[in-house]
């Protein structure tokens, strides 16, 4: 048992920290240290992306032949560590985590060669149509319509919930073409543009004042067939595959930057507030030490299951407190609205709380998953 | 980054939990902890000769293995899975680390009976107050002719009724509050001078409360260099924290499974317990917590052999987030079991006992979250 870096992986820590220490302007991390939301806005998150993409690192985790590294585990937690480190804006998973893998797993040769390089150059940015009004935890009860005409299938419905939509292009998304059986059974995995005739994206303001979700409303839009990723009514397979790579997520490296501004800035303040901070401390060092776990230790299916749901409960409720301590230490400041835009430090960690209430609640509520850890825990 | 246990350790765990489950049912357990002297007869002697399990950690020029921390934080585990009664912590990770490490041809000699099973050790370093400052203990040892003289007190010495030798902190020279001036010395619990008075522990072992009235040792009572035993004694307090952790993942394993169990086979209102969404969740947190407790378990262990600053640091991480773990699934392990719970006869509540004791033991949640904030402090 060992929990440190080899010389040769020390020695692409110093790689990846010469690179940031030289195209990581204090513009970005500017923007990635104000940060409130869960992603970083464009058009900065878009430069910082090609900035990636110019060095071959914006799809580190893609296959060699798509444009991957081919980098080692302790590689990937490295670069996600110092990127979180230097307060790199946090970008979204949507197209290079969610949509791409299951172009690579499902999509045809043309598909493949249609949207992987454009995904890989930033060039499309990608929203995830996942959630409806009526269907956000038991999502297989979802019912945006999509009907075979021709060569299209024609949507109506909406979609709700769509993080950073007025920012992209392009939407994955889940459709009911067949109502006969079983829930899950009849939904669709569908690609197409988000300038379609017919799409409109309204906003959602949060509690925070920001405009980070949108609904999504289609009014008969034509979807060419082209863009259906494996068989019609077979989208729920395609769907369980992409929540196994959503499961992949880190929390820690990103905690770890945020805590850490937060001790800088705690020095002199109440006695009773800086033991919060040590408890949180405390207990992120032992998360860290759990995500460690999940990318070395083998583990079957079933155990990876498991432990990527304890980590979406521990590390979001970590991700809360640590928030919490923001909001603390702001003290009675907190309760004076942020200006923006160009907020910064105790408005900053005020919206970054009310803005990571969602963290329990996205990506499978923290309900669901004891659901889960339960169903495994009693089998 | 490795999270592998090599094929001795994991021949080490599956033969120790095979020896545990054969030889260490819980009923003979209780009755042992009821009897006069408090351990089940044969069990410590064929873990010593049986499985071989004392020498394990120890350096291989002291008739060991050679193995190290990993290895008592697995011995730990599992004998805190049975919630076993035995002195490992007081006699190997704590005493016989002690000696090897000191060194001598007393030591020597004390380590043969040890790893031999037939001798039994306690350690008392520190006082009421001074689990993590050690350089504040009141005990002194004063030279007289070639030997010296011990006069203090050191209460609830857990395993000294058991203990053929002890191993006592004492400060031999400076102020209370130096870093030097602290000695460490075996004594025979016979010697004249020396007054045990024995008591139970809530977690069914014993422990003793020692006054030392200007005891006589000889010359070879000192081990390791005069004044200088702090830092060892700080690291071996670490080592102690860690393997306690162990042994509280150990029980804390044993009480959830239990619970899935108890929950899966009560029914009320016509159905398992466990059909109860607001039952499930609470053993979804218990296990998130013990994976919690399992990983800070790990960093401490792996941290016992690095610098001072860092080895503290992951100590005092493992003991706070161990000691809410323990709490929360302690208390929910016995709430879970209804009124069955709170029997003495159910085994529940006496893992619930051995977690309160671990968690008291060498400095509870709140002394070690104080520990961490100052020692993160020193480091910025």
């Amino acid at each position: 048992m060992n929990l440190d870096f080899s010389p040769q992986e020390l020695a692409f820590r110093n790689e990846v920290r010469a690179f940031l220490a030289e195209q990581l302007t204090p513009e970005f991390a500017f923007a990635g240290r104000n940060c409130a939301g869960i992603y970083c806005e464009l058009p900065i998150a878009r430069d910082w992306f090609r900035v990636l993409a110019a060095k071959g690192w914006s799809v580190p985790h893609w296959p060699i032949e798509y444009g991957g590294t081919g980098w080692t585990p302790a590689q990937h937690l490295i670069f996600k560590q110092e990127m979180a480190r230097a307060d790199a804006p946090p970008l979204s998973p949507n197209s290079t985590h969610m949509v791409a893998p299951v172009i690579i797993a499902f999509g045809t040769d043309e598909q493949k060669a249609h949207y992987l390089p454009r995904i890989r150059s930033g060039e499309d940015w990608w929203a995830q149509g996942y959630s409806e009004p009526n269907s956000g935890s038991d999502l297989a009860s979802l019912t945006l319509k999509a009907e075979r005409d021709g060569d299209c299938y024609v949507l109506n419905g909406s979609k709700i919930w769509t993080t950073h939509a007025h920012f992209s292009n392009r939407m994955f998304c889940l459709v009911r073409t067949d109502r006969s059986g079983k829930p899950q059974q009849g939904i669709s995995f569908l690609l197409f543009d988000l300038d379609l005739p017919g799409i409109e994206v309204s906003p959602i303001i949060s509690i925070s004042g920001d405009h980070e979700l949108n609904q999504v409303f289609f009014n008969n839009v034509r979807v060419p067939v082209a863009g259906l990723i494996g068989q019609e009514n077979d989208g729920w397979t395609v769907a369980k595959y992409l929540l196994r790579h959503e499961r992949s997520s880190m929390w820690s490296p990103l905690l770890r930057a945020r805590l850490e501004r937060i001790k800088a800035q705690s020095a002199g303040c109440d006695p009773a507030l800086q033991l919060r901070i040590a408890r949180a401390d405390m207990r992120l060092s032992a998360l860290e030490v759990s995500e460690l776990r999940m990318l070395f230790e083998e583990m079957d299916e079933t155990r990876s299951s498991l432990m990527s749901s304890i980590s979406k409960v521990s590390g979001t409720e970590l991700r809360q407190e640590i928030t919490e301590l923001g909001v603390s230490l702001a003290g009675r400041d907190a309760i004076r609205m942020p200006d923006r835009p160009e907020q910064t430090g105790r408005g900053v960690a005020v919206a970054t709380y009310l803005n990571d209430r969602a963290a329990s609640i996205y990506a499978g509520a923290n309900e669901v998953q004891r659901d889960i850890i339960a169903k495994i825990m009693l089998r | 980054m490795d999270f592998t246990f090599t094929e001795e350790q994991q021949m080490l765990r599956a033969s120790l939990r095979r020896f545990l489950a054969d030889r260490y049912p819980f009923d003979q357990r209780l009755a042992a902890s009821r009897s006069a002297n408090g351990l089940p007869s044969g069990v410590w002697a064929a873990l010593a000769n049986e499985l071989g399990l004392l020498s394990v950690g120890l350096p291989e020029d002291h008739g060991g293995l050679g193995g190290g921390a990993v290895d008592h934080m697995i011995i730990m585990e599992e004998l805190g899975r049975v919630v076993a009664l035995e002195p490992y912590l007081e006699t190997i990770v704590i005493g016989a680390e002690l000696l090897s490490r000191c060194g001598g041809t007393t030591a020597q000699g004390v380590l043969a009976g040890v790893v031999s099973g037939e001798i039994l050790l306690a350690s008392a370093f520190a006082e009421a107050g001074t689990e993590l400052d050690l350089s504040h203990i009141a005990t002194r040892a004063e030279r007289k002719g070639e030997g010296w003289r011990l006069s203090g007190r050191k209460t609830l010495v857990t395993g000294a009724p058991w203990a053929s030798q002890l191993l006592i902190a004492a400060r031999t020279s400076g102020a209370s509050g130096d870093a030097s001036g602290i000695s460490l010395f075996l004594v025979d619990p016979a010697l004249p001078g020396i007054t045990l008075d024995c008591c139970a522990t809530i977690d069914g072992r014993r422990a003793a409360d020692i006054a030392f009235d200007d005891v006589h040792l000889a010359a070879e009572a000192l081990l390791g260099e005069e004044g200088k035993a702090l830092p060892l004694l700080d690291e071996v307090t670490d080592r102690a924290i860690a393997a306690l952790c162990a042994e509280a993942v150990g029980a804390m394993g044993h009480l959830l499974e239990a619970t899935v169990a108890y929950t899966s086979d009560r029914k009320q209102f016509g159905r398992d317990l466990a059909s109860f969404q607001v039952v499930r969740h609470r053993m979804a947190d218990m296990l998130i917590e013990i994976e919690l407790a399992t990983s800070a378990v790990y960093m401490s262990t792996v941290r016992l052999d690095g610098p001072a600053q860092v080895r503290k640091l992951a100590a005092s991480a493992a003991k706070a987030v161990v000691c809410a773990a323990a709490r929360f699934v302690g208390q929910s392990a016995v709430q879970l079991h209804g009124a069955m719970g709170m029997t003495d006869e159910l085994d529940i509540g006496h893992y619930f006992k051995r977690l309160m004791v671990i968690s008291a033991a060498f400095g509870d949640a709140d002394a070690h979250c104080a520990r961490y904030l100052s020692l993160s402090v020193d480091k910025g």
